[in-house]
């Protein structure tokens, strides 16, 4: 914590303000950024919070807070933050089982030839890296992973599928990510999950939360369709 | 009691003030368009002030009363009748067992806002009961429908009427098409000539404008920056993407995004701002925060004081 600078803060509107953390995207920075939404949470006033990679937009109440109380009560928050209490103890591990095969990720042979790898030598790489969900967003529960081996960076679908099926996994660029929901999307699709990342039944509301390590675990077709998985949508 | 849906309407909402605390996974808030008309409305009927309501985006809907109650209508005028009659918007109306009321089409303004005593019931999902269409979640259903014909709307009844109407200089000016925008933190990525262009070109309001965001058409503003980090998106920001047409991001915007941000409208200028239909033209006028404080205070003391 203490090596960490203080952020900046600039007023975005009179309900809005963002606290900046650097131009550098990287795990330090994003331990900072889960470690101070963590404190201000417990902020009263506080409507929302929205941490990026290296930001963290707040929404205030603007009943309880001017320009300036605002301010000074982040401050506040932020110096009181206890720094023997460590974020990295409690970050939790995230374990997505996937089915990586080209019937589910049929950009498999594509990004195999981009990269000029075999298939099997996408799948591993993919599921050989442990990755850290540095922002959430685009659509409810959709965790940015990052980093991708070098070897796998791709870019974009020049022509974005309108449809891509709930579950699927892709990646772009330096990053990889799940499809919660069935949405639009240009990322290179290479395989699929059976489970849930979003539930709104649930405490959480949604599986990966902005801090999480994520780790990818290849499984069979068989256990693919024993744990409910569903092998149409394209 | 309830109110029958006749006829669905082209987009009719339920909406409170939104679905907050939840952007951190990505689900966006939903709301009134027109947090300003949706606020009077629940004044006018002494309602709490998240009471939930139904926005009527255009018109086409008809319900009918299975009890009496008392309503108000606040926002657009959509040309509404009740019985037959014409009524306006901006005060409370009486309604019997057996009455129909109807919207018709926009005469001024695009989205009115249907209140009723108590509020309408439905059962809130995360907190709220603010119909998002894209994410499937909220409104009658907890599933993101729109009012679909034979919808059932309850409310509690055995409340009585009171005539009550906002006072006049106090209703919105939707014919007034300066918006106030708070100079952004990432304003200095705009060359002066930019920012020149800005606030003194003409820009017409899209086709491809939804609750989601306003899509603009006029002057390229071109930006220093690229794209940025995908940051947190604020209600109103107004990114600027590669083809240099702003876009106002509102209610159900996605949550976080890496355009570069000219600046930011306020939700009362935003409330105006939602009320201009396809091919309206609009300007842009900066403001401070302070001055969006100001504004802001006034407009909440006005409800306090009325209320």
């Amino acid at each position: 914590m203490s090596q960490c600078a203080a952020p900046s803060i600039d007023m975005v509107s009179n309900q809005a303000c963002l606290l900046t953390f650097g131009q550098t995207i990287n795990e330090s920075t994003s331990n900072h950024i889960a470690q101070i939404t963590q404190s201000l949470k417990h902020l009263e006033g506080v409507v929302d919070l929205v941490p990026s990679y290296t930001t963290l937009l707040v929404v205030f109440d603007d009943d309880c807070y001017d320009r300036f109380a605002i301010v000074k009560a982040i401050r506040h928050a932020i110096a009181t933050i206890d720094p023997n209490k460590s974020t990295v103890a409690d970050q939790r591990e995230v374990v997505i089982p996937v089915y990586y095969h080209q019937e589910v990720g049929p950009d498999i042979d594509d990004v195999a030839r981009h990269c000029q790898l075999s298939a099997d030598e996408v799948i591993q790489r993919h599921h050989s890296t442990t990755y850290r969900a540095y922002a959430i967003g685009f659509t409810p529960g959709f965790a940015f992973l990052g980093n991708t081996p070098d070897e796998l960076h791709v870019s974009r679908k020049s022509t974005p599928r309108l449809k891509v099926p709930i579950g699927s996994v892709a990646i772009a660029e330096n990053q990889t990510a799940v499809y919660p929901s069935v949405t639009p999307g240009g990322w290179q699709i290479i395989g699929r999950t059976p489970i849930n990342l979003i539930d709104w039944g649930s405490e959480n509301l949604a599986l990966i939360a902005m801090g999480d390590s994520v780790r990818f675990e290849p499984i069979s077709k068989e256990e693919f369709l024993a744990l409910g998985g569903q092998l149409d949508g394209f | 009691m309830a109110f029958k849906v006749i006829k669905p309407g082209l987009l009719a909402l339920l909406q409170d003030l939104g679905r907050h605390g939840h952007q951190s996974i990505g689900l966006t808030t939903g709301g009134p368009m027109d947090e300003v008309a949706f606020r009077w409305a629940n004044a006018l009927l002494d309602n709490t002030p998240n009471a939930a309501q139904i926005e009527i985006t255009f018109g086409m809907l008809s319900l009918e009363a299975q009890a009496d109650t008392s309503i108000a209508i606040t926002g657009a005028d959509l040309g509404a009748t009740l019985n037959g009659k014409s009524i306006m918007p901006w005060q409370t109306y009486p309604m019997r067992k057996g009455d129909l009321l109807a919207f018709h089409q926009p005469i001024w303004g695009l989205r009115a806002y249907l209140a009723v005593k108590g509020g309408f019931l439905c059962e809130p999902i995360l907190g709220s009961v603010a119909t998002v269409l894209r994410e499937k979640i909220g409104g009658l259903t907890g599933k993101g429908d729109k009012l679909q014909k034979g919808d059932v709307l309850t409310y509690p009844t055995g409340l009585s009427h009171q005539q009550r109407s906002v006072p006049r200089r106090a209703i919105p000016n939707y014919g007034l098409k300066e918006i106030a925008v708070i100079l952004g933190y990432q304003y200095q990525s705009f060359s002066p000539l930019e920012r020149a262009h800005f606030f003194s070109s003409d820009y017409g309001i899209s086709s491809n404008s939804d609750r989601m965001g306003y899509r603009l058409e006029g002057n390229a503003i071109n930006s220093a920056t690229k794209g940025i980090i995908s940051e947190g998106i604020a209600y109103g920001a107004i990114q600027i993407p590669k083809d240099g047409q702003p876009i106002v991001l509102l209610r159900d915007r996605q949550t976080i995004g890496g355009y570069p941000k000219i600046g930011c409208v306020t939700r009362i200028s935003g409330s105006i701002l939602a009320q201009q239909k396809p091919g309206d033209v609009i300007q842009f006028t900066p403001i401070t925060v302070d001055q969006a404080e100001r504004e802001r205070c006034l407009h909440m003391a006005r409800l306090a004081q009325w209320r």
